[in-house]
């Protein structure tokens, strides 16, 4: 391509950008510009108008505080484990789903019911199925033997972690299921007839050709799941409000800010959530070669 | 080495039959060639002998074995398809080696059968790239080198060359055709083009909706076609047809007297239509010919000239001249002139009425049968 043709590309690419980039700077830009601002402040939320320069003092608080450590391992741990769930689970359905099986249209409609119900409405539903006293949950685990009484899943400190895992796997697995089954259909079917001809066994075929072609679509699921699961706050706060053993990060930066009016520090959890995310969002794009996998 | 046989071999999808009732023998080391209009059916057939798709009826057998519920992975043969199906995120070495990486005969052995396979056909210089950093011909050169990798018994070929261009087409036909004979290896192999058809098979099969309509070397469906559909589908440009007026004299061609009395021996088979080849039919004068018509349009293709001429019954026939072309000019009358032998002659179901001019049967031996066509 000559240099003129290549420079005439690139401006009617920025032409076409122009638009977005307005967007995300009064979407994102500015919002973040004001929590950033507001972090080096001693602001109040009842008047932020009223405030004076404290420099870095809100982000050492925040360090410095172990329920900020504790909303962080807790977050880790609900991202690691529930986005580790639902590759998995997700990857085994799309599978599923992408065999001739009959009522394969019925069961891909189906299995996107979950994904489509409101967060909110969601958890107050399993809230109820998981009721120590009402709940079907323990109806059914009674009347199998199981267990001889009720157990409080949403209350007992033990176990509730362990529901926000569940109920979000149950939640977001259409999702993964979705974004494979996808990749899984990009992948022609002649190539797997022709390796199948060539006598190589099932799970070798999986390994070796499905796999790797589907780790572009695994990854940007991935990415999209964990940097979601990081955020994570209306399942937790739905299901426990500010119970320590499920507090994500953002509940603990929505604590500081509204429960104590704290704009200044709020803020600085914000930005640090902030950073949280971009970090893992770097790690995962780097160790997934995501960059790369989408230009070839 | 094995043979391969089909028995009363059927498939419907649904209520859809596409495959009915196919009967098929194929010899050890014979190269058989399925021809057929779109849809008929080729790629199904092949399919099911590959197990790639379940037969709804019948038997598969190989080297007599019956292997109708035996998978595709374990038949032992190779299929070369029209898209290349390549793993595009492998090398092409590992392309061409990676059935072998299941048979444990360690990595140096893997290296050195690919190195023979690749050298054989001349990708050796390419085995570090990928796929789709291949032309289409390399792409194809690299698909059947994955399957001569594995020294398969039988090879299956889905119109592995009709994605290449004319030239490349031809170097790769001739370059299948040393390979079966140096192999002689069983190789089955659905083409749309009848030069690729012609010049690689012992025997061509000719498939029509789902069943056979004839068997034979590519001399035999050239010269004695068993019916119509046959005589239509073999020889490019095609068979001029035209019906046989009953018993009275029209302006249109009367059979011969010793055709119809011919006709008449073979039983009470009327003839219907006759047939003629483009390539058997002369120009001549208006009122020379045994029928006339007006010259509409000449092809030139420079070594071969193909007239077309419209008929009193409006049927369109074309003539194939070689060498010059015709000197007639056009929207004039010509006449068309032909030996009785070129005649083929049908009946009301299409077969074909042998008569005693038509030529001598030919050679039906499958060494001596290929023909090879001055086109
Ligand atoms: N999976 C399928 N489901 C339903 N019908 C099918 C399926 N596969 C093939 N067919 C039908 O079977 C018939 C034969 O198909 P096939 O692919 O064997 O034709 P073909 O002779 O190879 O044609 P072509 O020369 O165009 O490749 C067609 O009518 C096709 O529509
Ligand atoms: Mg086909």
């Amino acid at each position: 391509m000559s240099a003129k043709l290549a420079r005439r590309e690139h401006r009617t690419a920025w032409l076409f950008l122009a638009p977005l980039v307005l967007v995300m700077l009064m979407v994102a830009v500015w919002p973040l510009g004001r929590t950033f601002f507001f972090s080096f402040t001693d602001a109040y939320l009842d008047d932020p108008t009223v405030y004076g320069m404290v420099g870095f003092a809100n982000f050492i608080e925040v360090i410095e505080d172990p329920t900020w450590w504790n909303a962080v391992r807790n977050t880790l741990t609900f991202a690691f484990i529930s986005v580790a769930i639902e590759t998995l689970l997700g990857l085994g359905i799309a599978l599923l789903l992408n065999e001739a099986i009959p009522g394969r249209g019925l069961l891909r409609a189906a299995i996107l019911v979950p994904w489509a119900i409101p967060v909110v409405v969601a958890t107050k539903i399993w809230e109820w199925m998981l009721n120590d006293q009402f709940g079907v949950f323990n109806r059914i685990l009674i009347s199998l033997g199981v267990i001889d009484h009720g157990i409080a899943w949403t209350a007992s400190s033990s176990l509730i972690m362990g529901v926000v895992i569940f109920v979000d796997v149950w939640m977001t697995t259409p999702f993964m299921v979705l974004l494979i089954l996808a990749g899984l259909q990009t992948i022609p079917g002649e190539m797997m007839e022709a390796a199948e001809v060539d006598g190589i066994p099932a799970w070798k075929r999986f390994w070796s050709i499905t796999l790797p072609l589907l780790k572009p679509a695994i990854g940007v699921a991935v990415l999209f799941r964990a940097l979601d699961a990081i955020r994570m706050f209306d399942l937790a706060y739905v299901l426990a409000a500010s119970n320590q053993n499920v507090m994500t990060v953002s509940i603990y930066a929505h604590d500081r800010l509204v429960s104590f009016q704290e704009l200044g520090v709020g803020s600085a959890a914000s930005t640090w959530v902030f950073l949280l995310v971009a970090l893992v969002a770097i790690i995962l794009i780097g160790a997934l070669r995501l960059d790369r996998s989408a230009g070839n | 080495m094995a043979s391969i046989a089909l028995s009363s071999v059927t498939k419907a999808y649904g209520t859809h039959k596409v495959i009915r009732g196919v009967d098929l023998e194929i010899a050890n080391g014979e190269f058989v060639v399925f021809v057929g209009p779109s849809g008929c059916g080729k790629s199904t057939l092949l399919r099911i002998v590959a197990g790639l798709v379940p037969a709804s009826g019948g038997q598969v057998l190989i080297d007599g074995e019956d292997v109708t519920d035996v998978p595709a992975s374990k038949r032992g043969v190779a299929f070369v398809f029209q898209s290349y199906a390549l793993y595009p995120h492998m090398s092409v070495e590992r392309n061409i080696g990676f059935a072998l990486e299941t048979l444990r005969i360690g990595k140096e052995a893997i290296r050195s059968k690919v190195d023979t396979v690749a050298r054989m056909l001349k990708v050796d210089h390419l085995l570090a790239r990928r796929p789709r950093e291949l032309s289409g011909g390399q792409r194809q050169r690299v698909a059947i080198g994955r399957a001569l990798v594995r020294e398969p018994e039988i090879f299956l070929f889905d119109e592995p060359l009709s994605n290449l261009d004319s030239d490349l087409r031809m170097e790769m036909r001739i370059e299948i055709a040393r390979l079966h004979e140096t192999l002689k290896t069983t190789m089955v192999y659905v083409t749309h083009d009848q030069a690729e058809a012609m010049t690689l098979a012992d025997r061509i099969v000719v498939l029509n909706q789902g069943s056979i309509e004839q068997v034979g070397t590519p001399l035999e469906l050239y010269q004695a076609p068993a019916n119509r559909f046959v005589a239509g589908f073999i020889g490019s440009p095609r068979m001029n047809f035209g019906t046989v007026p009953v018993g009275t004299e029209t302006g249109a061609f009367v059979l011969p007297a010793g055709l119809v009395a011919d006709a008449a021996a073979s039983g009470d088979r009327q003839p219907v239509s006759i047939g003629v080849r483009p390539e058997a039919l002369s120009i001549v004068a208006a009122d020379a010919g045994r029928m006339s018509g007006i010259l509409e349009r000449v092809e030139d293709l420079g070594h071969e000239h193909f007239a077309y001429i419209r008929l009193s019954d409006e049927s369109i026939w074309v003539v194939r001249v070689a060498g010059r072309p015709p000197t007639e000019r056009r929207n004039q009358p010509v006449g068309l002139s032909f030996a009785d032998a070129d005649i083929f002659v049908f009946d009301a179901e299409g077969k074909r009425i042998e008569h005693r001019a038509a030529g001598p049967t030919p050679v039906t031996d499958a060494g001596e049968g290929r023909l090879v066509h001055e086109r």
